[in-house]
């Protein structure tokens, strides 16, 4: 029996605009399991960016619980949010958000330079073996600006894979890809599923869900599907198929 | 997170945007850099002002006889009587704050030597005179107290006297020339002072025994006046007193009547062009203080913009583990890193371009110390305070609106 990473509990949001209150989340709940790999899906409007900042610790509930590896969110302050964000969570976002003219290490090594516990020298090997593993050995030491958004893209899956974190968050992270190069990154992410990472990924892209291991449906702030998938589709035979790009 | 991880952090951040950090540091550069100079060519200006002043002696006291009456006739001050020697000589031993004192007695005339003649006068003094108009003796020497005393004729000459007398570039020692009919030997030549501010040339002048004017020239035994040097130009003001206290008792004059004489400082000359030059320091002051301000809202611009620029950063450090103040130190770190090495570079900058005038347009300039300080501090604080408050804004952002920033 795997342990329970991630548990919510009737989340609720509520945004103030002026003088109507906007409700994102009327009531979210559910159980998150370590190993899967989910996506959450819904138009723009149905809360899902409200919910992944809600799991990404970068908000609070208005009400409800998020119990995070056996925090409870609700009750940290700003600081230990940051904290928990460092030790617990990878971001993988829709535009890379690499920091410009800066080495692919030296990208995937920030996290850890805001984890006191770790030595400059194991930031380094640290973000050498992420790299590594996201396939991009031979690219350790190119600018973010000298990459392709694929490999940018596999540099920020390594960024998010450094500090070891329970969850893996991707927000739209094929977004701004092409069907090709976006299907190379969602291997990627079969590939860390497999070596038994926690996913989850945002999308309103309804063809993904074949390749995660459950699908959540958000619509108007609440979840209106909830499915275990139990054949998932292999993105790599998906990409084989695929016709191969001109090698220039 | 400690402070050698977030130096190294800034720096980095720092060496990936050299052109940015170079454009915000130019800010700071320009500023300090132009205060310096400009503050430093004010001083410099006033400086020389005020060492021409004390060229021409600034702690000297004129005394000469009042314009009286005789019969109804008003007279001409070098016609009066009224000043002798045992008014000299009273001076010379009453008056504590005077160093130098010289009588003087002068006539004018004709000088001639060979088939060349050139019109001057000759003014006769102690050995003190030099002293007191500042005057040095160049070639040969000045006269001694054994040739005053015998009314030797000699004389030491000035350098436009030698240029008009000695058209053939003979030496003047030891040749004999006359004054009107009266040979003098040239004992000494001066050195050049060239014109004074007021227009006047101080190389058109010939010094000789006063004795010697008094007798064999003038044939008179009072003097036409006394000229005498202040111990320090602040005690000018008593020693005007006590030499004014002294004359009117020497010549018993009752307390309703004015004075037969007149004692002249340089003081006002002296205060009027250090008001002018404090002008200038002020004008300047106000120009350096606008350029202050100018590169101040300059360095405020280009750092707000450069910080707000990376809210998306900012965002994204924050939402990988960066606590607030982290970003804060960061952002701290930096805009510290890029005003001091501004400021740095700007004193440097600022004290070469000073160096650069004073040795090509050879203006005098003078670095003052309270300028390279206040403009460092103004331009450096200015960086650091506006590098500091948009990365504050910044860090108080939800990250994730930080994130979504354009």
């Amino acid at each position: 029996m795997n342990k329970t990473i991630i548990e919510i509990k009737d989340m609720k949001r509520d945004f103030v605009v002026g003088t109507e209150t906007v409700h994102a989340l009327r009531g979210v709940s559910f159980n998150i399991k370590e190993g899967e790999f989910v996506t959450i899906m819904g138009a723009s409007g149905s809360g899902k960016s409200t919910l992944l900042n809600q799991l990404g610790c970068l908000d609070t509930p208005s009400s409800g619980e998020y119990w995070l590896d056996g925090h409870s969110v609700g009750e940290m302050n700003k600081n230990e949010r940051s904290t928990i964000r460092n030790r617990k969570i990878g971001f993988v976002f829709q535009s890379y958000n690499l920091l410009s003219k800066t080495t692919a290490i030296e990208n995937v090594e920030l996290p850890l330079i805001y984890n006191p516990a770790f030595t400059a020298k194991e930031r380094r090997q640290k973000a050498q073996e992420a790299l590594e593993s996201v396939g991009l050995k031979d690219r350790l030491y190119h600018k973010s600006n000298q990459m392709s958004g694929g490999q940018m893209q596999r540099v920020a899956i390594a960024r998010a894979l450094v500090n070891d974190p329970v969850l893996i968050l991707a927000d739209e992270a094929t977004g701004n890809l092409d069907s090709r190069t976006a299907f190379e990154i969602i291997v990627l992410f079969q590939e860390l599923y497999r070596k038994g990472r926690t996913i989850i990924f945002v999308t309103h892209n309804p063809e993904l869900a074949a390749f995660s291991s459950r699908n959540i449906v958000l619509r108007d702030g609440k979840i209106i599907k909830d499915i275990n998938n139990e054949t998932i589709a292999s993105a790599r035979e998906v990409l084989e198929k695929m016709p191969k790009q001109e090698e220039n | 997170m400690n402070i050698g991880n977030l130096i190294k952090i800034s720096f980095r951040a720092l060496s990936n945007n050299k052109m940015r950090a170079f454009l915000t540091m130019l800010g700071i550069i320009i500023g300090v850099a132009s205060v310096i100079t400009m503050l430093a060519i004010g001083q410099g200006s006033k400086v020389s002002i005020q060492s021409q002043i004390s060229e021409m002696g600034s702690n000297m006291i004129m005394i000469q006889p009042g314009a009286g009456m005789m019969g109804g006739v008003r007279q001409s001050a070098s016609d009066m009587q009224s000043l002798k020697m045992e008014d000299y000589n009273a001076i010379r031993e009453k008056v504590d704050y005077i160093s130098l004192i010289s009588p003087s007695v002068s006539s004018s005339g004709q000088f001639i030597f060979g088939s060349n003649n050139y019109p001057a006068s000759i003014s006769g003094v102690n050995t003190e005179y030099t002293e007191i108009r500042k005057l040095t003796v160049d070639e040969g020497n000045m006269f001694s107290d054994l040739q005053i005393k015998s009314s030797a004729k000699v004389c030491v000459i000035g350098q436009t006297i030698v240029k008009n007398l000695f058209t053939n570039g003979e030496n003047p020692i030891g040749k004999v020339i006359r004054f009107n009919k009266t040979p003098f030997t040239v004992i000494g030549t001066l050195k050049a002072k060239g014109y004074n501010s007021m227009g006047m040339d101080q190389d058109n002048i010939v010094l000789a025994p006063y004795t010697t004017i008094q007798k064999r020239i003038l044939a008179i035994t009072y003097i036409q006046g006394i000229f005498a040097s202040a111990t320090t130009e602040g005690v000018t003001d008593k020693a005007t007193e006590q030499i004014s206290e002294i004359l009117r008792a020497n010549h018993k004059l009752k307390a309703t009547d004015d004075d037969d004489f007149n004692i002249r400082s340089q003081e006002e000359l002296s205060s009027m062009l250090t008001s002018t030059s404090d002008m200038m320091t002020i004008l300047l002051a106000c120009i350096a203080g606008i350029s202050l301000l100018v590169g101040g809202i300059g360095i405020m611009n280009i750092m707000y913009v450069s910080v707000k620029e990376r809210t998306r950063e900012i965002g994204l450090r924050m939402s990988i583990g960066a606590k607030s103040k982290d970003i804060l130190a960061q952002f701290l770190i930096e805009a510290i890193l890029i005003s001091f090495t501004g400021g740095i570079i700007g004193v440097i900058l600022g004290v070469g371009a000073s160096v650069i005038v004073n040795l090509t347009l050879s203006w005098p300039v003078s670095i003052l110390p309270y300028s390279v300080f206040l403009s460092f501090l103004v331009c450096t604080v200015t960086g650091v305070f506006f590098g500091w408050y948009p990365a504050k804004t910044a860090s108080e952002l939800d990250p994730i609106e930080a994130l979504r920033y354009e």
